[in-house]
């Protein structure tokens, strides 16, 4: 009953079959690819290697038709290896179904080959994942922060940035009459 | 040489200039006629401006009256929801969701609570189900009324909008009686909502609806066959319905671009199954096929509103499970067990199981929902809002170019973006 009321959770179970006959396609194509397909909570994901995303992403939206950009997200893991993700939220608007891909990359070499270039709606949401987490979408036509000024250096999402904030961190705008009480 | 003169005005006066340089060297499909004015300016629209429903700040390129390219700045309410939700439990974050699309704050507390629902799989009772459906019915009355009428205060109708802003104080009595405050109301828990709804408040809502078929018809009266209004609205801001799916667009927005996309028919929720509605959609993409959209959509809201009414049994509001809803006050007083959990849940909060979930409601701007990662503590570990506003103000840029300056501010109406929620 549950599954019913959080929408059609069995309709994703026939589409992972599918999604394993492609990624098996894909995998001839590309021997040492390596797809790990998951359930979250109802819907299919699967975590793609960040090299292969482009190719994967315009297999998805062209083969599979999921044209439907809806949401990206950035995460921080936590985790010495691979400590960011970016998570695409996709929809195939004919046939109603829906579809996460994950991405992930490391602290060192935060760089993840950027999809505007196939869904444009990804633009400010991959300017967002950049402005909280730092991640470098590489190819983006945009990059600047999306909510946070320019002068601001930090990742404020990150979980190593404090709740409060870090003191001096930005420049608050000083007037006249605070400079000469200053002094 | 233009660009590189505009630059350096622009430095001594802006110290920000990077979102210039932006506006710049972005690509534009306007082509310039002939006799074009042959220098462009650039006008800073925002953020402090009555038209543009909030801190949104849009730069504008201008060839005369033609705007080359447009591109908007955000962040200017940023409060950092996305942080705040790391560092507290599920319950203590409800509040915080009436702060984002503070227009129809019911319908982020629905969205919000069945979003940790699902993470824990929760099911809540057939009465607080129907309950949430009228709420986020109600919400969605009082969002689309304020669109309409903020987008005839646009164009110049300033009558409607004092109309429409009537129906929503009515509105707000509504929430006064059924939830305890009139605007940022709180109202969800999780696995249930704070209180019944009495049978005085159903009386409100009946009488509201009464009338509000004839306020819609009033409002119709003054708008519909209005020359000026017609004719600032239609033929601007046009977005083809493969741009609109390729942006990401959702909501109304979407609906007024032909595409049938509503989260209550594609991936039901609640009890919208067994309701009779119609997702109205228009082929025309401009502005007024927005404003009809939201308009035809107020109607249906009402029919949704009276069949749930019909359906409304007595019964329980909370689902049946003690780890995770908090017990009511009189037993807290009054039985050990329930003020163990009380304490329990207040000071650890839920702790749901490890995994992620995403889940989405139809929300009066969009699809409005919640990705949510737990660590299985009580707090959760990203929480991520997909705010409709955001989305759909990606796109203004794209519907701008080409447009007049005159028509800036119909077409961000007709967007209706919400700046709370955009900003988060």
């Amino acid at each position: 009953m549950t599954r019913f009321i959080f929408g059609c959770c069995l309709q994703a179970r026939k589409l992972t079959i599918n999604f394993m006959f492609a990624f098996e396609e894909l995998k001839n194509q590309v021997p040492d690819i390596e797809i790990v397909p998951m359930d979250i909570n109802g819907t299919i994901g699967a975590i793609i290697p960040r090299e292969n995303i482009q190719d994967i992403a315009r297999l998805i939206k062209e083969k599979f038709g999921f044209t439907h950009f809806i949401d990206a997200l950035g995460v921080d893991r936590n985790e010495r290896k691979m400590r960011f993700e970016v998570i695409y939220n996709l929809r195939n608007p004919e046939t109603k179904e829906r579809i996460f891909l994950k991405v992930r990359c490391d602290e060192r070499d935060p760089h993840i080959p950027s999809v505007v270039s196939i869904w444009s709606g990804a633009n400010w949401h991959e300017r967002e994942a950049f402005d909280m987490y730092g991640i470098v979408f590489d190819g983006h036509p945009d990059p600047r922060r999306m909510y946070l000024p320019d002068e601001f250096q930090y990742h404020p999402l990150r979980k190593d940035f404090p709740l409060m904030g870090i003191e001096g961190s930005i420049p608050l705008p000083i007037s006249e009459d605070m400079k000469v009480r200053m002094n | 040489m233009i660009q590189e003169e505009l630059i350096k005005i622009e430095k001594g006066s802006e110290p920000k200039q990077k979102i210039i340089e932006a506006l710049l060297s972005k690509d534009t499909s306007v082509t310039l006629s002939e006799d074009s004015l042959d220098h462009e300016m650039i006008l800073n629209m925002g953020p402090q401006h009555p038209a543009t429903h909030g801190v949104l700040r849009v730069l504008l390129r201008l060839d005369g009256e033609m705007i080359v390219n447009a591109e908007c700045e955000l962040g200017y309410l940023h409060r950092g929801y996305e942080k705040l939700a790391e560092n507290m439990t599920y319950h203590e974050y409800i509040p915080h969701t009436d702060r984002l699309d503070y227009i129809s704050p019911i319908a982020n507390n629905v969205a919000y609570c069945m979003s940790v629902e699902k993470l824990m799989h929760v099911e809540i009772p057939r009465r607080a189900q129907l309950i949430r459906v009228i709420c986020c019915e109600l919400a969605r009355i009082s969002s689309h009324l304020m669109a309409a009428g903020a987008m005839g205060m646009d164009v110049g109708a300033l009558t409607v909008f004092v109309w429409t802003m009537r129906e929503r104080e009515k509105l707000y009595d509504i929430f006064d009686i059924l939830t305890g405050a009139r605007f940022t109301v709180s109202y969800m828990r999780i696995g249930g909502m704070a209180q019944d709804i009495t049978p005085e408040c159903i009386t409100m809502i009946k009488t509201f609806l009464d009338g509000l078929a004839e306020a819609t018809k009033e409002i119709a009266a003054m708008l519909h066959k209005n020359r000026i209004f017609i004719e600032r609205c239609e033929g601007i801001g046009i977005m083809p319905p493969e741009e609109a799916i390729d942006v990401g667009w959702t909501g109304p927005c979407l609906r007024a671009s032909g595409i049938p996309y509503d989260l209550r028919r594609d991936q039901p929720y609640l009890v919208y199954p067994e309701l009779d509605f119609k997702v109205i959609t228009r082929t025309e993409c401009d502005a007024l096929a927005r404003y009809f959209v939201r308009f035809d959509e107020v109607a249906e809201s009402v029919k949704i509103i009276r069949q749930c009414l019909d359906k409304l049994q007595p019964g329980p509001i909370f689902a049946d499970d003690a780890k995770i809803v908090l017990p009511r006050k009189e037993e807290v007083y009054s039985s050990m067990e329930e003020l163990i959990n009380d304490f329990v849940l207040v000071n650890f909060g839920q702790a749901p199981p490890k995994g992620e979930s995403y889940f989405a409601i139809e929300g009066s701007k969009g699809e409005l929902g919640w990705y949510l990662i737990s660590d299985g503590t009580g707090q959760p570990w990203r929480s991520k809002i997909r705010s409709p506003s955001f989305v759909n103000l990606q796109g203004l840029s794209r519907i701008l170019e080409g447009a007049m300056i005159s028509d800036v501010v119909a077409i961000i109406g007709s967007l209706d973006p919400i700046m709370g929620e955009a900003d988060k």
